[in-house]
């Protein structure tokens, strides 16, 4: 009966693996950003271009209601001297909503980005952890494992996966997209060639806006991603230097026991 | 305490001793930590402290959790984030609660498996059995309602799918469900009675792990043999046994250490690794997740849940037989909770007379399938719920409760068990004794 069941079942994995997984989940491409893994940082060129992506495009449409404007200044992060993030505010005509005042007023660095839900369109803050870039293999979640969630890659890859072409559903056009899990999303290309021009003189191709502004958001998502890493660091040494110390004391301690064993 | 013959604490000083005649505190303290334990545990008795330390864990970093979180549901969501990004090392406190339920749960696992195969559960050690299933099952109720705080999508459908489960009692059912809730559907009023009952549940736990602890002392512990502690006198007793302290907690701690190094490496590289990205999402009434998933350790039950469809004849049967009161959604409830039920209930299932697996040749085949059946059924229950999946967690459904309904009763009057050892130190002995040469790299008797 054993055999029957284990034969069972996996048959029954080897058969159901390959249509579940061609079933509506879009095409992530794996990209090497530089906070993969362990020893992974940001890149602080990288976040401060993919600032200039989110200011100058995505926030036409989309928020960033829990990030506070300050965290531009983390050295972990894109790390731009304060007062150039109030110069930052004062250019781009950054306003919140006072409730006190009700009425809207020029932002502060203490204030969060401001929400924008004028078209529908998500929020960003977390964006790059609400995604699941890779699946599988078979739902036993090992590709994440060894990829990451793929938030940024997912971002990534939606960017600079439009098809081109266009279809109407229900009076909406919606677009063509390989990254999209459905294939049709109804944003439309949001980047193109030269959509913004970056003062490090970086070729703004719609690749390297894609990924510089998912690396960006990932940043965005988790500012403390850096000082995580630090922590697991110091963590994981600390707590090896402790085992090996209460191996041996442990190995100590048991000896006299096991010698009395071994010799009767 | 535990009936095994041993030193007992004597206050020496005159302040030890008028300390002792009022409240012999001290006494209870040292009987406690000096147990005489058996000497041939080996690796698979380290959980314990394990989720000892769990329990501490949750509740420290709990605490301070609670002191920055919102219970509402415009705020609470925010109020999560506040603590990722505006409170002093927030963020890691929040990553260590959130891995630290599910090192919990690896850990109740492993223990729960422990004691399936050595038979820890078999007289005399029953109560302590209970009460440790009592303990997971809260375990489960707090990690259940911890998952909702933080009002992501998953928070938000997976409270609604999992008290909607109490809805399908026959004629109760609704009532119950919105007593449950506070209210006719998730909202506001039951995101603050979780919040209580996740902030009380783990004090109660605790109140019960203290009643495991006392219970397993006064039986003593089991131990990889099955064998009994000799207690007819103070040598035999001696030769089968070793003081808690200092023995059995430093290779505690040791195992803990060592644990504790892949804990903090998942805290440290992919927090995120074992969560579901759509509770980054905030809870929305007006859009469902394409698949609602509960967290990995509720995976293996789910399936039970999800594999009693209406087209099962079992169901069919149930409901025929009850005119159509146990449909199939009462009947997945009542699955669910019998797998739970029948594991509670091993003690009095399993009638074999030799306690440890490992000289039962016939009963290691049944127990490691049904470890990989709950593999299978964990991996099944994050499926869809569509064929073959559904194929499948019926099957792995089926096996579970005939591990512990038919094969169990049955194995202990058809299986023919190999040779125990006499003694727990000749266990011991052998041990040491065959692989001694060798076994200087191990510290301690390990399998």
């Amino acid at each position: 009966m054993f055999r029957k069941l284990a034969l069972t079942a996996l048959t029954a994995v080897a058969l159901s693996g390959a249509p579940a997984f061609a079933a509506g989940e879009g095409h992530v491409e794996n990209i090497r950003f530089s906070f993969d893994g362990p020893f992974g940082t940001f890149d602080q060129n990288q976040l401060q271009r993919g600032l200039q992506v989110f200011t100058e495009v995505c926030s036409a449409c989309h928020g960033m209601r829990y990030v506070p404007i300050r965290s531009l200044s983390d050295p972990d992060g894109p790390g731009i001297p304060p007062d150039q993030v109030r110069a930052y505010i004062d250019q781009n005509f950054i306003e919140v909503w006072d409730a006190d005042l009700r009425d809207y007023r020029t932002a502060t660095p203490g204030d969060t980005f401001p929400a924008n839900d004028a078209a529908g369109a998500p929020d960003l803050s977390m964006m790059a952890k609400a995604r699941l870039g890779f699946h599988g293999p078979y739902g036993l979640a090992l590709n994440n494992l060894v990829f990451g969630i793929g938030g940024p890659e997912y971002i990534a890859s939606l960017l600079h996966g439009y098809t081109g072409e266009e279809v109407e559903q229900f009076g909406a056009v919606l677009y063509e997209n390989t990254a999209f899990p459905s294939g049709l999303i109804s944003m439309p290309p949001p980047l193109w060639e030269d959509a913004v021009e970056y003062n490090d003189g970086t070729p703004a191709t719609v690749e390297q806006m894609a990924e510089d502004v998912a690396a960006y958001l990932m940043w965005a998502a988790e500012p403390n991603l850096m000082d995580r890493k630090r922590l697991g660091f110091t963590a994981v040494i600390l707590l090896v230097i402790l085992s090996t110390l209460l191996y041996l004391t442990n190995k100590r301690l048991w000896a006299p026991v096991r010698r009395a064993a071994k010799e009767q | 305490m535990s009936g095994i013959p041993h030193d007992h604490y004597e206050p020496k000083s005159s302040g030890a001793k008028w300390l002792h005649r009022r409240l012999p505190i001290v006494s209870l303290m040292h009987d406690t930590l000096t147990i005489p334990t058996p000497r041939n545990l080996n690796w698979m008795w380290i959980w314990g402290i394990v989720l000892a330390f769990c329990l501490v864990l949750q509740i420290v970093t709990g605490i301070i959790l609670a002191m920055h979180y919102t219970p509402h549901v415009d705020l609470a969501f925010a109020s999560i984030e506040h603590i990722m990004r505006n409170v002093n090392g927030g963020w890691a406190i929040r990553y260590i609660h959130m891995n630290g339920a599910s090192l919990f749960f690896i850990a109740v696992y492993l223990h729960i498996f422990r004691g399936l195969y050595y038979g820890s559960y078999k007289a005399p050690r029953e109560v302590t059995w209970i009460i440790g299933m009592l303990i997971y099952l809260m375990m489960m109720g707090t990690a259940f309602m911890g998952y909702v705080l933080p009002w992501g999508q998953m928070s938000f459908w997976g409270a609604t799918v999992i008290t909607g489960l109490f809805g399908a009692i026959p004629f109760v059912g609704d009532a119950i469900q919105t007593w449950l809730l506070g209210g006719p559907a998730v909202g506001n009023a039951t995101l603050n009675r979780f919040l209580s009952l996740h902030f009380l549940l783990p004090f109660i736990i605790t109140g019960l792990v203290i009643v495991h602890i006392w219970a397993f002392h006064t039986t003593g512990n089991n131990n990889p043999t099955g064998v009994e502690v000799r207690r007819t006198s103070r040598k035999e007793a001696d030769s089968d046994t070793l003081p808690f302290w200092p023995y059995f907690v430093i290779k505690d701690f040791f195992a803990l250490a060592v644990v504790l190094v892949g804990f903090f490496a998942v805290v440290g590289f992919m927090p995120n690794y074992l969560g579901h990205p759509d509770n980054y999402i905030e809870a929305n009434p007006l859009a469902t997740p394409a698949h609602i998933v509960p967290e990995w350790y509720f995976l293996p039950f789910y399936a039970i849940l999800r594999a009693f469809t209406s087209d099962v004849w079992v169901v069919m049967f149930a409901s025929w037989i009850t005119g159509g009161i146990v449909d199939a959604k009462f009947f997945g409830v009542i699955a669910m909770f019998g797998a739970i039920a029948v594991m509670a209930l091993v003690p009095w299932l399993d009638t074999s007379s030799v306690r440890s697996g490992r000289y039962r040749p016939l009963f290691k085949w049944w127990f490691w399938l049904l470890a990989v059946d709950f593999m299978v059924l964990m991996w099944a229950g994050a499926r869809p719920a569509e064929p073959p999946y559904s194929t499948i967690s019926l099957i792995g459904s089926a096996y579970w409760f005939a591990y512990f309904l038919v094969i169990l009763p049955l194995l202990g009057i058809f299986e023919k068990p190999i040779p125990q050892p006499a003694t727990i130190e000749e266990d011991f002995k052998e041990h040491y004794g065959k692989s001694g040469s060798k076994g200087d790299t191990a510290a301690t008797p390990a399998e």
